[in-house]
């Protein structure tokens, strides 16, 4: 096991050519679930085949443990790497494909033996040991894949959205199953994905990454309640955050945002009172769950009176939309609330929740209050330029 | 009129195809046909009879003479072709794998050159050859032959194994590079157990190729040396003394047998072949 | 894709191992370079030369092109050729469209006659010509069985005849070819969307209508590759003739391809044989540009 440092790396695929990797900085201690997550495009596969060492990188380095891998050829990285397709040799039995890697490595053969027992157990495919990939499930090619990589035991794993040729049901047992092992193992690990669910739940640390540049590295949680711009703010939550385009107000001195909805008008102070921010274009970010039924006991929070466009029932929700300064808004309600289409409804906002976004760039506004996360000051760096 | 293609029943078109078909059966047959009838009659029977007559005597003559003088031919036809067929196949495969799975700057340039190779009419390059064999000191022998095979053979049969390889996943290659497999290992273990179909088509299309060959070996040999396609040419074309027509067909049998036998017993990896080969661009 | 890790840890192995692709792809590099361009260029060169029958390097500009262009045996080859690629094309084609749509029809044995079809083009060039010259022999072969068989005085001598022993090469390729032409159709009628073919049956076209209006314009690609594969094969074709009438009677019967063989190689005029290897390479690259041109063009609309 080992700790993995990205500094800085950079890599393009020729002169000329847009950059494909712009100063990727972060870095995971020994045993933690990174998770690279984005859009297709964005990079996280690129990066992770230059972590493999199948590609190489144009500037910066690369380390694993203290040793600066970024010359390596990847057999010497002591890696180990599941893809999304698997990658099984098809002509060699699932006991073979285990093995290959240690036999090149001239393990002797008990040792060798012994490795294949203990993951066939690990991942309860010892009865498959002498079948060909082309006789397994999905679902069974897929933990000889991880099988082969366990049995390297070695420094990191890298995942390459191991979960995306599954169907559904399969995918979140896989997913669950993929989060006991770790915390059996301890592996550190490096895990691509595009699906934001998956970055939330399996995740020690996450990197949300667009356009080549990471941007923003921290927890779930920290990614979750305070993103760093309006890209991360869209990307992870599902249903995604409402973004509504306002100008900010001051008035008696303290800065507003007027919220409409066509039937009533509501005024919305928020938590940062920054200076130089009254008459910014802004873009309000507000949560489906931050939005919810006045509950009638004036508890001082502002209200606002709305009338409901759709409704959908999803099972543990209902998701109410409405109509706020021209901009349809998701709201997540209790299931047992069903309104009508036409309906009004009294809905509650919860100020200290609501993060402004420039709407030029965004930036997140008002960022003093946001918890320090490790690579903070890089992450605030990355995005000015854009 | 029903619609053919819906309802296979006996309506009057169905009979008119296959009484056209069947007739295709026969005009196709009817060449072979006639050289083994041919070839089993003795030359009274062939100047009294016609082509489909039966031989009055079943005589094994025309074969017997044939055979003693085209036999050392034959086996220089062996001696070409199975080297040949064998070297080339393995020349390609290894160049199929480098071009599908090893890419480098320069690699598809020289995928496109090969490629155009294919249309090569060998007039272009017969002269220059033969200047080169003759200064390698293989003129006229069967190991010059089966190099000038191999060379022109490379086109082909780098095309056929890079195709056939280009649809294997890199997922495969990258997962065999970080399990610690160099090149050679990859190409052993894995790639090359996978690879037995366009193995199949490789060797049986080359064998082909090579042993129906006739232009490289009328140019680059000659006595000893030749094959067997030159040797039945010389002796079908020699006006000197009666024609024995028997012999002549039973030459042309012999020569055309083998290719005709693997055919039969592997036809369906020579019609990958042509289907690969044709199938272009 | 791969690429291979920057250089500053390498160990030996990795060095070797990223020139190993490279190392075994060179000889073959080399051998085409050499054998294929190479090779080609010195025969351009020579065309230019006053070569007899040694190689001999005193330039002679167009002077073997012009003496070409002057012999009359070039021109009956090149005449020869027009006619033979014609007839040959054209009949390969319709012989093997129409096989494979008859055998399109849910045919019994359909396999079994397709082998039989196909059988021919396992055979050599000079196995095909020495069957057909004796099933075409004045006298012994085909006339004197249809004499046999009832048709009082039916002669075919197209063989010796000047004029018309070319018909015999073109029935003889035919024969050879037209199952290759048959298996590249039926390819192509098996791979056609069925729900074309349906909707026309819906709008009350017969059969034969839909194969010739919709079912075939629909296989152009494949006509495409027919005819250049079937032109290839016209103009390299130099078995055949040598094996049924060694380009006789005369030099009636000759091909570009036997005649470059005849001057370069018997008769001693290697100037005069390159130069018309060069124009056959011409005639070729004026097939094959187009084609690759109009399927890259078409690539690009996609």
């Amino acid at each position: 096991m080992a700790t993995l440092e990205l500094r800085n790396v950079n890599k393009t695929y020729g002169a000329g050519l847009p950059d494909t990797l712009k100063n990727i900085e972060l870095s995971i201690k020994d045993g933690e679930f990174l998770i690279l997550v984005g859009p297709s495009g964005c990079g996280k596969s690129t990066l992770m085949n230059c972590i493999a060492g199948l590609e190489t990188i144009t500037g910066g380095a690369i380390m694993i443990g203290d040793q600066d891998v970024s010359g390596m050829s990847p057999k010497d990285r002591d890696i180990a790497m599941v893809f999304q397709s698997y990658a099984l040799y098809p002509t060699m039995s699932v006991r073979e494909n285990i093995e290959f890697g240690l036999k090149i490595r001239k393990m002797n053969q008990s040792a060798i033996d012994e490795e294949v027992t203990r993951v066939a157990k690990l991942l309860q495919i010892e009865h498959l040991l002498n079948r060909k990939p082309g006789q397994l499930s999905g679902g069974q090619q897929q933990r000889v894949a991880m099988g082969r990589a366990l049995a390297r035991r070695p420094k990191i794993y890298l995942f390459d959205e191991p979960l995306s040729n599954l169907d559904a049901k399969l995918r979140v047992e896989m997913r669950t199953e993929m989060k006991l092992m770790h915390q059996r193992l301890k592996t550190t690990t490096v895990y691509v994905t595009h699906d934001q669910i998956e970055a939330m739940t399996l995740g020690d640390k996450v990197a949300v990454m667009k356009d080549g540049i990471i941007q923003q590295f921290g927890t779930p949680k920290d990614i979750y309640n305070n993103p760093a711009n309006l890209f991360v703010a869209s990307f992870i939550g599902s249903p995604p955050m409402n973004f509504i385009p306002l100008r900010l107000q001051r008035k008696d001195g303290r800065l507003l945002a007027l919220l409409d909805s066509g039937q009533a008008r509501c005024e919305l102070p928020l938590a940062m009172q920054d200076a130089g921010l009254e008459d910014r274009e802004v873009i309000l970010g507000l949560r489906p769950e931050q939005i919810v039924l006045a509950n009638g006991e004036g508890n001082g929070l502002p209200t606002i009176r709305a009338e409901v466009q759709v409704t959908e029932p999803t099972g543990p929700d209902t998701l109410v939309f409405v109509n706020l300064n021209d901009t349809k808004v998701c709201c997540r309600l209790a299931p047992d609330v069903a309104p009508a289409v036409g309906e009004t409804l009294t809905l509650q906002f919860d100020p200290s929740k609501v993060l402004l976004f420039d709407a030029k760039t965004g930036e997140r506004l008002g960022v003093a209050g946001l918890p320090k996360t490790e690579s903070h000051a890089a992450n605030v760096t990355q995005f000015k330029g854009r | 009129m029903t619609s053919l293609a819906a309802k296979p029943g006996i309506s009057l078109s169905r009979i008119a195809i296959y009484a056209v078909l069947i007739l295709a059966v026969l005009l196709y047959l009817v060449p072979l046909v006639v050289m083994l009838l041919t070839s089993f009659k003795t030359p009274e029977d062939i100047s009294t009879g016609n082509l489909l007559s039966w031989p009055t005597v079943v005589s094994g003559i025309g074969w017997v003479k044939a055979w003693g003088t085209v036999d050392g031919y034959f086996w220089n036809s062996i001696k070409i072709t199975v080297p040949a067929v064998l070297i080339s196949t393995a020349i390609g495969a290894l160049n199929g794998y480098v071009l599908s799975m090893w890419r480098f700057r320069g690699s598809q340039l020289f995928f496109g050159l090969l490629l155009f190779g294919c249309f090569l009419p060998f007039q272009t390059v017969l002269l220059p050859a033969s200047f080169t064999l003759g200064k390698m000191g293989l003129a006229s022998t069967t190991t010059g032959l089966v190099f000038v095979h191999v060379v022109y053979g490379l086109a082909f049969t780098t095309l056929f194994f890079r195709n056939y390889y280009i649809s294997i996943p890199d997922a495969l290659v990258k997962a065999a590079r970080l399990d610690g497999a160099g090149f050679f290992t990859i190409f052993r273990r894995i790639i090359l157990p996978m690879s037995t179909p366009i193995i199949m088509v490789c060797l049986i299309w080359q064998f082909t190729q090579i042993w129906n060959d006739f232009l490289f070996g009328v140019v680059f040999s000659s006595g000893d040396s030749q094959p067997i396609t030159v040797a039945l040419n010389n002796l079908v074309n020699t006006s000197t003394g009666a024609k024995e027509y028997n012999v002549d067909m039973a030459a042309a049998m012999i020569a055309g047998l083998p290719t005709l036998l693997v055919y039969v017993v592997a036809g369906k990896y020579f019609v990958r072949g042509l289907t690969a080969g044709a199938v272009k661009g | 894709m791969s690429s291979v890790a920057v250089f500053s840890k390498a160990s030996p192995f990795d060095a070797l191992q990223r020139w190993l692709p490279k190392l075994v792809l060179a000889p073959s590099m080399f051998i085409v370079l050499v054998g294929f361009y190479g090779y080609i260029l010195w025969t351009f060169v020579l065309s230019f030369t006053t070569s007899t029958f040694l190689p001999n390097y005193t330039w002679a500009g167009l002077a073997q092109y012009a003496r070409l262009f002057d012999n009359d045996r070039w021109w009956v080859a090149s005449k020869n050729l027009a006619l033979f690629g014609g007839m040959f094309i054209g009949i390969t084609l319709v012989i093997g469209v129409l096989l494979a749509v008859f055998l399109d029809q849910r045919i019994r044995r359909e396999g079994f006659i397709r082998t039989i079809y196909l059988y021919p083009m396992a055979l050599s060039m000079i196995v095909t010509g020495t069957a057909w010259k004796w099933l075409l022999n004045p006298g012994m072969g085909l006339d004197k069985l249809l004499r046999d068989w009832g048709w009082e005085g039916f002669r075919l001598d197209w063989l010796i005849d000047p004029d018309r022993v070319v018909y015999c090469l073109v029935i003889a390729a035919v024969w050879q070819a037209s199952g290759f032409i048959m298996a590249m159709f039926l390819a192509g009628l098996r791979g056609v969307d069925q729900s074309i073919i349906r909707a026309a049956q819906i709008d009350g076209a017969s059969m034969p209508r839909i194969y010739w209006k919709v079912v075939l314009p629909s296989l152009r690609p494949v006509f495409f590759s027919a005819v250049m594969i079937l032109a290839h094969i016209a103009i390299k074709s130099f078995d055949l003739v040598a094996a049924m009438t060694a380009g006789g009677p005369g030099y009636s019967s000759d091909l570009p391809a036997m005649f470059m063989y005849s001057f370069t190689f018997s008769r001693g005029q290697m100037g005069m044989g390159s130069a018309s290897a060069i124009l056959m390479l011409g005639a070729i690259l004026a097939i094959i540009v187009p084609y690759l041109y109009s399927e890259l063009r078409t690539k690009r609309h996609d």
